[in-house]
């Protein structure tokens, strides 16, 4: 798998052929708080670019997951849904959200460029 | 006049720091702007912070609040004036939880009235309402003979709260809290809703037995240049039981368990006390003395205005504030109502709110559905408090 690339919604995406796998980053998961639900699309759901896909709530707040391009979810993160903790505790390993087979990604961010863009 | 605070570009004002600033900084704070003030949200984990009050303790600082001082010979007659509660009834060492109001009743803040002493009060309010608050006690202190001071500066205000709190206190070193000050109590025997003296470090403090929790607990008033090393006397004597320092993300889940109202989600202008549930306060029973407000309040809300209820969903997902509530589809489905505050309560482990609905729907099993981005989410008005502490 390549090395994480990035969104200005604060995603993920790891990379594998025609297969990205898409999560949120830590400082994301940092922002919402403790997460204690997450809603998924189910395998098989097609997807469209820059559409609300899931839902991450935490005590305080609600997150959005965007899909980053078109395409059809290979694989929802069952983990996950079962224990949203694993957000916080993991966000870019075992908190990974769904899997995607996508037609086309958009320009992603480096580590560098999202770096600077949640630099405070 | 140009203010001050308000540079000339309209950039908004800075965020003010409280002294617990950088004791709570190094402790690992992330800070949210809550009332004007750059406040700790959370220290890591929000939810085991509101874990370990309910189950040890937590440490919070609300340094934020607003403090005025009120003392002279006159100063029960002018709070009885200015504020909902029976202030020249209240016993010295004593507090009321009560409410300043408007001329039509809506509620300018909810406050805690401490009798520190004969002639002497300390009137506890919240942060986003300091300056509405010092406006309306200065104006209705015209003709009475007290005096109004602004304690907010200078005092800090760090609350432990948890079943552990009392004998954290106990265990805190450098706290003295059995001498002369102490009004006739002693940490043991301090009732709920009481003050007492206490010295901490060679500086005197007050020590009260309130809180915003749910949990047994106290707040602490201390001078702001000691806080820094009373927090951390606290802090080394909690640590071993459990304590952990708690934000305000933790503070209004708690408080939401505990069906405690929060200052512009229950409470506002345009809000009468009796629709949150606060008409036995406003006035209270015993209450002869007028104030701004109590004409309004005696004749009540407008016909069918709306009530504060509790709210219990299954599953999840949970209703937040500014989420419709709607009649159930089988009666018609249309909006009855808008929740207020709302979270899944880390306590219970199911979706709680407080909401405004019709008074129609109003009672406890009723089923309406909150709508939750969409979804309609079934959900039940069940008795507030959500969570009772046991005794």
């Amino acid at each position: 798998m390549s090395e994480l690339q990035y969104t200005a919604e604060h995603e993920w995406i790891a990379v594998d052929g025609d297969v990205a796998t898409i999560g949120i980053t830590a400082y994301a998961a940092d922002k919402l708080g403790d997460v204690v639900y997450v809603d998924l699309p189910a395998a098989g759901s097609a997807l469209t670019a820059g559409a609300v896909v899931g839902e991450i709530e935490s005590t305080k707040s609600v997150g959005e997951l965007f899909a980053p391009s078109d395409g059809e979810v290979v694989e929802a993160n069952q983990a996950v849904i079962d224990d949203p903790s694993l957000v916080n505790s993991d966000p870019t390993g075992d908190g990974w959200m769904i899997r995607v087979r996508f037609t086309a990604l958009p320009t992603l961010l480096s580590a560098e460029e999202y770096a600077a863009l949640t630099a405070e | 006049m140009t203010d001050p605070a308000i540079p000339a570009d309209g950039a908004p004002a800075p965020l003010r720091r409280s002294p617990l600033h950088d004791a709570t900084s190094t402790a690992g704070a992330a800070f949210t702007d809550f009332g004007g003030w750059d406040m700790p949200l959370r220290y890591g984990s929000d939810l085991a912070e509101h874990h370990a009050v309910r189950q040890a303790a937590g440490l919070f600082d609300i340094s934020h609040m607003a403090e005025f001082g009120v003392s002279g010979p006159q100063a029960a007659e002018f709070l009885d004036a200015a504020l909902a509660a029976d202030v020249s009834a209240i016993a010295v060492s004593r507090a009321k939880y009560t409410m300043i109001l408007a001329e039509d009743g809506g509620v300018i803040d909810d406050l805690i009235v401490y009798r520190n002493a004969e002639s002497e009060y300390l009137v506890v309010a919240n942060a986003g309402n300091h300056d509405a608050v010092a406006q309306a006690l200065l104006q209705r202190l015209q003709g009475f003979d007290a005096t109004l001071a602004d304690a907010t500066d200078a005092l800090a205000l760090v609350a432990v709260q948890g079943p552990l709190a009392r004998q954290i206190l106990h265990a805190t070193p450098g706290l003295e809290h059995d001498d002369a000050k102490a009004m006739g109590h002693t940490l043991d025997s301090l009732p709920y809703y009481a003050i007492m003296g206490a010295v901490f470090a060679g500086r005197p403090l007050l020590i009260a037995r309130t809180g915003y929790t749910g949990e047994d607990g106290f707040e602490l008033y201390v001078d702001a240049a000691t806080a820094p090393l009373l927090w951390s006397a606290l802090l080394e004597a909690g640590t071993p039981l459990g304590l952990l320092p708690a934000g305000l993300a933790a503070r209004d889940t708690l408080r939401l368990e505990a069906g405690m109202p929060l200052y512009g989600h229950e409470l506002s202008r345009d809000i009468q006390p009796a629709q949150a549930g606060l008409g036995r306060i406003a006035p209270p029973a015993s209450k002869t003395a007028d104030f701004v407000g109590r004409a309004a309040v005696e004749s009540g809300p407008a016909e069918g205005a709306r009530v504060l209820v509790g709210l219990a969903a299954e599953g999840r997902r949970a209703g937040r504030a500014g989420y419709a509530v709607l009649a159930p589809e089988s009666d018609g489905g249309a909006p009855v109502g808008e929740i207020t505050s709302g979270a899944l309560s880390p306590t219970l482990g199911h979706p709680i709110a407080l909401a405004f609905v019709d008074p129609a729907v109003a009672a406890v099993g009723q089923a309406l559905d909150l709508d939750v981005r969409g979804s309609r989410i079934p959900a039940r008005v069940v008795a507030l408090p959500f969570y009772t502490r046991k005794k």
